[in-house]
């Protein structure tokens, strides 16, 4: 159950304040995550870190792994095996306290397309327990800062595919998470509101600190400053900054040798 | 509460304030939908006053009710269907959430409901609670409907009845609900209609007394009898003229526990079948 007071086992000791903000701590640990859907293995041995403040990319091809991996760190069913820590609140111990510090973007779209873009940010915060009044102010905010102001009151189901998400991203933001987690944010979209998107996540991680975790199997999103994880069929190839994982060879042909060098020694799984 | 705290309640766990503004946002959506979607309140209306206008009419001669509790005299058809048609729009309301939790899965607005930081038994009863108050609006717009019709209940049996309306609307909805966490696509609201709602309908009291079906079937009396939507039935019938029928109270009562709680535990990540399952995704 999630409980978010803690109740279940022994209370938690609580982190100082110093502590909750200080940068050595990870944003996101995984910490060996294992997790199969009956004998179909999804994720073997996941060992992750998003550091603060910092834009990671979680690279891996369909059915690597990575919509397993989303579910498990928003929690929509619990880890097998292993641990996912999030701002240093565990994920299966204290829910409350890692989802709330956690924006997330689904790779499906989840706006309610019957109601206002207004009232899409509204009933999210609400979820979260932010008052109408706060709700109200920060949803003006985030919307103006994705450029949809003017869009409020417009239905969601009117928006174009690029400015869904926009205000998807908008609402992950709502509850001031410092972690953002987005599982394929620029599928289907244009190459223009593609770029767009990719520019405001990555000033979140410059201007405001937000740690970003962004899966993708499109190697042009990556920047060689970035960190990178490799997924493939559902084990961690490589993980490090860009540039090392990298290592001088363009970031499509370095994949494509990863994937292909786990494949030929049978670290793959089928 | 001092302002420390309120700092203390919002860094870790929520503060009862919190607990009702998420409670306020699921209703208010619940509304915003039930309002978007006109042809589902115009067709959750329809649907009973067919029943009311034409079948009850019908019946009215080849049916002979007699007396029986809580009526004092013989009863047109009508007066005797009405409680059985107030809990089929509860019942198809019921479903009808279970339809929209599959359809919200599929849309990922499921989804974003789950990843509330609040506990997740919470975000299932607020949701329970909302669509409840989305029934029982339905069903006073019927009783309206009914009484200009000329289907009257005693004038405070309208104000008795609403307990009744609320126990059976969250009894049904939780049906729904744990129904839908084992649905895994939309087009089986079809399988639902089917193997749920049509057998539990007409497996009830609700067109006709028991006492009728026990003489002409005593298997389908004991199948009615084990219903639990026979007990929403009576326990409305009971409520709309201001009495208690107890064992019907106690059966629904216990029921919305059972539902409930198989509700929470289906939705729940760690026993949850959406776990077992997968959740749809690839």
């Amino acid at each position: 159950m999630n409980d978010i007071s803690g109740k279940n086992g022994p209370e938690l000791p609580r982190e100082a304040p110093q502590a909750a903000t200080s940068l050595a701590m990870p944003a996101l640990a995984m910490d060996r995550v294992s997790h199969a859907y009956g004998c179909r293995k999804a994720l073997v041995d996941v060992t992750l870190t998003v550091p603060q403040a910092h834009f990671t990319a979680l690279l891996g091809l369909n059915g690597a792994g990575k919509t397993t991996l989303f579910s498990l760190i928003t929690r929509l069913y619990d880890t097998q095996q292993g641990t996912i820590t999030v701002l240093g609140h565990r994920v299966d111990r204290s829910p409350g306290e890692a989802l709330r510090q956690l924006g997330v973007v689904f790779q499906a779209r989840t706006l309610d397309l019957d109601l206002s873009v207004m009232d899409n940010l509204l009933y999210h915060a609400a979820l979260h327990g932010i008052g109408r009044r706060t709700a109200r102010q920060r949803a003006h905010e985030v919307l103006e800062e994705v450029e949809l102001a003017g869009r409020a009151r417009d239905t969601a189901r009117d928006l174009s595919g690029g400015q869904m998400r926009r205000v998807e991203i908008a609402r992950a933001l709502l509850h001031q998470p410092r972690l953002l987690v987005l599982d394929e944010p620029t599928v289907g979209l244009d190459v223009a509101s593609k770029s767009a998107i990719v520019a405001h996540v990555r000033g979140l991680v410059r201007e405001r600190g937000v740690a970003v975790l962004w899966a993708t199997h499109l190697m042009d999103e990556v920047e060689p400053s970035d960190d990178v994880v490799v997924l493939h069929k559902g084990r961690v190839l490589a993980a490090g900054a860009a540039a090392n994982v990298v290592q001088g060879a363009d970031m499509r042909t370095a994949f494509t040798m990863l994937t292909a060098g786990a494949d030929s020694t049978g670290a793959g799984m089928e | 509460m001092s302002a420390t705290a309120v700092a203390a309640a919002t860094r870790r766990g929520f503060s009862a304030m919190q607990y009702l503004i998420c409670l306020r946002g699921i209703m208010w959506r619940e509304m915003l939908r039930f309002v978007h979607q006109r042809e589902r309140f115009v067709s959750a209306l329809v649907r009973p006053l067919v029943w009311l206008f034409i079948f009850a009419a019908g019946f009215r001669q080849i049916l002979g009710v007699s007396i029986i509790p809580p009526y004092e005299t013989y009863v047109l058809y009508e007066v005797y269907v009405t409680p059985g048609l107030i809990a089929m729009i509860q019942l198809f309301n019921g479903m009808q959430s279970s339809l929209s939790m599959v359809y919200d899965r599929e849309m990922g607005n499921m989804r974003m409901l789950l990843v509330s930081p609040l506990p997740r038994w919470y975000l299932l009863i607020s949701k329970l609670v909302a669509s409840t108050t989305v029934s029982v609006l339905q069903v006073y717009a019927f009783l309206l409907v009914a009484y200009l019709w000329g289907v009257e209940a005693p004038p405070w049996g309208y104000v008795t009845v609403l307990p009744a309306l609320v126990l059976s609307g969250l009894m049904l909805g939780a049906l729904g609900m744990l129904l839908s966490s084992m649905i895994r696509q939309l087009e089986n609201f079809a399988g639902v209609m089917n193997f749920v709602i049509f057998p539990m309908f007409f497996a009830s009291s609700a067109l006709y007394p028991l006492w009728l079906v026990q003489q002409s079937s005593p298997v389908v009396y004991a199948i009615c009898r084990l219903n639990p939507f026979t007990y929403a039935i009576e326990l409305t019938r009971f409520a709309l003229y201001g009495t208690v029928n107890w064992l019907a109270l106690a059966v629904v009562a216990v029921m919305t526990v059972l539902f409930v709680a198989g509700a929470v535990l289906a939705y729940d990540p760690a026993r949850g079948l959406i776990a077992r399952r997968g959740g749809g995704a690839p």
